[in-house]
Order: structure tokens, then C-alpha cells, then sequence
């Protein structure tokens, strides 16, 4: 590339990016304000810190976020992997004719779910909240788990299951033993995919929770209308976690990876 | 082995419970009368007729649609470059924009929707402008990542061949790489089109409380209205739309596909 074509795309794409981060370290910066304002910055402070974290909505609804997004995905969890491993045995029709159900909740808009949800448990008379929510959350979050094992399924080789069976393993031992360490990379980003969608989501949540139970979405969603420092607060801890867990997924690899390198050498 | 797909069996009972039968719902809803028990139906086709008698409903649908494929359109204007500048720098440079771009992501895009209405509350903005921002913040990593994808993907010696050929700067963008990365722009239409056209908080959090689009009019037709029925009819004449779109879209990614392996 030529040097003017080059200055172009650094700029290109810093101002991307800058774009991508405005809101980001907007929210971060005016939630160390110290009044109300949330267009003049007046002064160092921690007080939206200090009503957050002495705020009983707020701190119920990370909980009940976290809480959700865990039971989720262990549960989606077992029982993508259950089904992915079963549908890789199955026949075509079978398999495409879950494949394609299973497209359903991905293909259609969050709120068409979640009024289908919503109909269908207030249909049975039972009561919305925590069960609910979570039941949806499980619901749509296994298609996404499913998704991500298949490829891994494909890749592996059914001969090394055979040869566990012929050599006097049961099939439990040959699932446990031989399958599922073949396709842990799958299970792992689709149990990542899991707790994302279940920890961001909206939409789903607000139609099939009950009164008194609300996750991080629905109580911002709840709370936008007044002027509300702490919700900066709140968004200040969310980008930190999000921030380090997300560094730590991506160098914790390189790092292993060099130990390694380090100590092929010496071998 | 074989035996292994009987694990497939609990789930199917699930599927047909928590995906089928809700679906279904929404379909027996949308064509009943309002405040029938689940026992008694009767089958109606008002809720369609009253959506299309009022040009209000369908002025908001057309609305949505606009909104949609505009957000969509940006999304490609902005996206395209940069997803091909990224693919132009070195393999570590790349990975560490990718990773910048899918970081704020990861954050809730509620939580991001908020900020932009702080920064922008005293701009002098229209709410429809403020919610075209809102729309293309929210979407265009998606773009780019697609588009990146397919780019990063291309055999590069198809451009040497191209320009080794003869072909100048643009033709080879044109003939060569444009029509290789249409798979990822099409990907990318159907990740930014769907979830825009039937977004409901960006509009209602930046637009102000007038600006209503078919997502906001199925809110409230469920949360405050309590009309189910008449709100299970916009959801399914949306969906179907949707359907329709994506249905197209494939299509001419299939078309596609096709003259480029010809």
C-alpha cells in the first residue's frame, strides 16, 4: 500500500474504533461525577459507587443475572452436548428436522420468542418470574450450544469410538472417555456463547420474568427515564469485568503457549 | 453406537415444549378473539383486517422496514472499508483491531444504548437521527466482522494473478475481491436487517416517546394495551415478513455463488 493509502486506513479505522468506545468512556467517566449532571463533568467523586452498592434493586439484579446466566449455561450445557453427541448418530431426518426447528428461536426476533414464551407459561397459569426466565434462558440458549459442538462432531474420528467399544469399554466409558474429550474445544465456546446470550439478554427476560425479579437489562430498561448516575456505576463494573476476563481468555493461551515452546527447549 | 442417538430423545420432547408449542401460540393467538379461554376459542381474522384497515400500523411496519434497510445500508458503507483496511494490515495488527472491535460487544447493549442517550440529550438532534446512531452503533461490528471474515478468508493469489494479468487497482477490486467477499456482506445483511427491524428499545431509549416502531407497537400491545391477540397478529405479519427476507437473501447468496463458480 502506498503511504497516503496507509494514513488513510489508520485514520479509517481510528475513527471506528473511537466511535465503537465514545459511549463506553462516556459512561465511564461521568460515573466518577459528582453531581447529577450527566453532561458536565463537576468533580472527583464516589458517591454513585456508594449508592450502588447500598442500592437493594441493583444488587438483587446482578444476582439474579448472574445466578441465571450460571444455572443456564451448566444446564444448556449438558444437554446441548447430550443432543449434539445423539444427533451425530441419528438419522437425516431426524437430525434436519431438529436442525431446523432448532433455527427457529436464532432466526426469529428475541421479541417473537419471548411472546411465545410469555403466551405459553401464562396459558399454563404459571406465575412468571424466577422459573420462567430461567426455563426461557435454557431454551434459548441450548440451539447456540448445539451449534457450536456439531462442527466438532463432524471432525472427529467414529473409528476411535468403535475401537474404545471393541477393546471392552461400555458406552458410557467411550462417551466419557474418547467423545467428549475430542470435542471439549465445542462444548467450552458453546457454553461461552450460553452465558453471553443468557447474561446480555433483554428481551427474553422482560417477557417472561414476574414482578420482583429483574436482571441488569430490565432494571436500566426500568430506570433510563430519570436521570440515574449509579446505572454509570453499574455499566462502569460491568465494562471492568468484561474487560479483564476478556484479556485473561486471550493471553492466558499465549502465555501457555510460550511456557510450552520454553520448555520444548529443554527437552 | 447407534445406541448414542437415543440422547436425542429428551430433547425433542423439550423442543416440541418450550420451541414449537409457543410458537404455535402465537399463530392461535393472533387468529382468536380477545379474552376466550384456552378451551373456548373463536377463530377470527379481525386482528389482521384492523392491522391493514388503519393506515396508522402499516405506516409504522413500512417505517420499520425504512429504518431497517437504511441502518443496513450505512452499515455496509461503513463497515466495507473497514473491514478491508483491517485485512490489508500485518496478521498481529488485525487480530488486536478484531479483538477492540468485539470487546464493547461483550458489553450489554442496553447499557450502550443508555450512554449514547446521555452523550447525545443535548446535541440537536432529531430522535429519528439519534436512533439511526443508536441502530448503527449497536450493528456495525457485526457488519465488519462478517465482512472481515470472508475477506481474511480469500486466496490473496488471486489478486497477484489479477494485477499479473493486468488488471489495474480497481478493476481488481471490482472483478476479484468484491465479488468473493459478497458471502460475508450477506451474512452480514442478515445479522444487521433482522434484530433492526424489530428492535424496540433503541428507538423507544433515543427517539423519544413518538417515534414508534412495529417492535415498540408489540410492547405495548402485550405490556400496556393487554391486547394479546391483536399483539400476536403484528408479531406473526412481522415474522413472515422476516421470513420473506431472509428467504431472498439467500437466494441471491445461493445466485451468487453459483456465477462465481461458473
Amino acid at each position: 500500500m502506498k503511504k497516503s493509502n496507509q494514513l488513510f486506513s489508520k485514520f479509517y479505522l481510528t475513527i471506528i474504533l473511537l466511535f465503537f468506545y465514545l459511549p463506553i468512556i462516556y459512561v465511564v467517566l461521568f460515573s466518577f461525577n459528582d453531581s447529577k449532571s450527566l453532561s458536565n463533568f463537576t468533580g472527583f467523586s464516589l458517591e454513585w459507587y456508594h449508592k450502588m452498592f447500598n442500592d437493594r434493586t441493583i444488587m438483587e439484579a446482578i444476582y439474579y443475572t448472574v445466578i441465571i446466566a450460571v444455572l443456564a449455561t451448566i444446564i444448556s450445557t449438558v444437554v446441548g452436548t447430550i443432543t449434539a453427541i445423539g444427533l451425530s448418530k441419528s438419522n437425516k431426518l431426524l437430525k434436519e428436522s431438529i436442525n431446523q426447528i432448532n433455527n427457529l428461536p436464532m432466526l426469529n426476533p428475541d421479541i417473537v420468542t419471548a411472546i411465545g414464551f410469555m403466551l405459553f407459561f401464562t396459558s399454563l397459569r404459571i406465575k412468571t418470574g424466577f422459573l420462567t426466565m430461567l426455563l426461557a434462558h435454557i431454551a434459548f440458549c441450548i440451539p447456540y450450544v448445539i451449534l457450536s459442538i456439531m462442527p466438532r462432531l463432524r471432525q472427529i474420528d467414529n473409528n476411535l469410538a468403535e475401537a474404545a467399544l471393541d477393546l471392552g469399554c461400555t458406552p458410557m466409558q467411550a462417551l466419557f472417555k474418547v467423545i467428549i474429550p475430542q470435542i471439549k474445544p465445542g462444548i467450552i465456546s458453546g457454553a461461552l456463547v450460553a452465558f453471553t446470550m443468557s447474561f446480555d439478554d433483554f428481551v427474553i427476560s422482560l417477557f417472561t420474568t414476574g414482578p420482583g425479579i429483574n436482571n441488569i437489562s430490565i432494571y436500566v430498561y426500568a430506570n433510563v427515564k430519570r436521570i440515574n448516575p449509579t446505572i454509570n456505576a453499574l455499566s462502569t463494573i460491568l465494562v471492568a469485568v468484561i474487560t479483564v476476563v476478556l484479556i485473561i481468555i486471550n493471553v492466558v493461551p499465549i502465555i501457555k503457549e510460550r511456557k510450552r515452546k520454553e520448555n520444548e527447549k529443554f527437552v | 453406537m447407534k445406541g448414542f442417538s437415543r440422547l436425542v430423545y429428551p430433547y425433542v420432547v423439550w423442543m416440541v415444549i418450550m420451541i414449537v408449542i409457543p410458537m404455535l401460540m402465537i399463530v392461535l393467538y393472533a387468529f382468536t378473539t380477545k379474552g376466550n379461554d384456552v378451551l373456548t376459542f373463536q377463530f377470527t381474522l379481525n386482528n389482521f383486517i384492523r392491522f391493514f384497515k388503519d393506515s396508522i400500523f402499516p405506516n409504522v411496519l413500512y417505517r420499520s422496514l425504512v429504518l431497517a434497510i437504511i441502518t443496513t445500508v450505512i452499515c455496509i458503507m461503513f463497515g466495507y472499508p473497514a473491514a478491508y483496511f483491517i485485512s490489508k494490515l500485518n496478521i498481529n495488527k488485525q487480530n488486536m483491531i478484531i479483538l477492540l472491535i468485539t470487546l464493547p460487544m461483550w458489553i450489554n447493549m442496553l447499557v450502550r444504548t443508555y450512554a449514547w442517550r446521555g452523550i447525545l440529550n443535548g446535541l440537536p438532534l432529531s430522535g429519528e437521527v439519534k436512533v439511526y446512531i443508536g441502530m448503527v452503533y449497536n450493528f456495525l461490528p457485526f457488519m465488519i466482522l462478517q465482512i472481515y471474515t470472508s475477506l481474511s478468508k480469500m486466496d490473496q493469489s488471486l489478486i497477484t494473478a489479477a494485477s499479473d494479468l493486468g488488471a489495474n487497482k480497481w478493476q481488481t477490486f471490482y472483478k476479484v475481491v468484491l465479488p468473493l467477499s459478497l458471502p460475508g456482506v450477506i451474512s452480514g445483511i442478515t445479522l444487521v436487517f433482522l434484530p433492526a427491524v424489530s428492535s424496540f428499545f433503541i428507538p423507544k431509549l433515543l427517539g423519544g416517546g413518538d417515534y414508534v416502531l412495529i417492535g415498540n407497537l408489540i410492547e405495548n400491545y402485550f405490556v400496556s394495551t393487554g391486547d394479546w391477540n391483536f399483539g400476536s397478529a403484528i408479531s406473526l405479519i412481522m415474522a413472515i415478513i422476516i421470513l420473506i427476507s431472509m428467504y431472498i437473501t439467500k437466494k441471491l447468496d445461493r445466485d451468487n455463488r453459483e456465477v462465481t463458480v461458473k
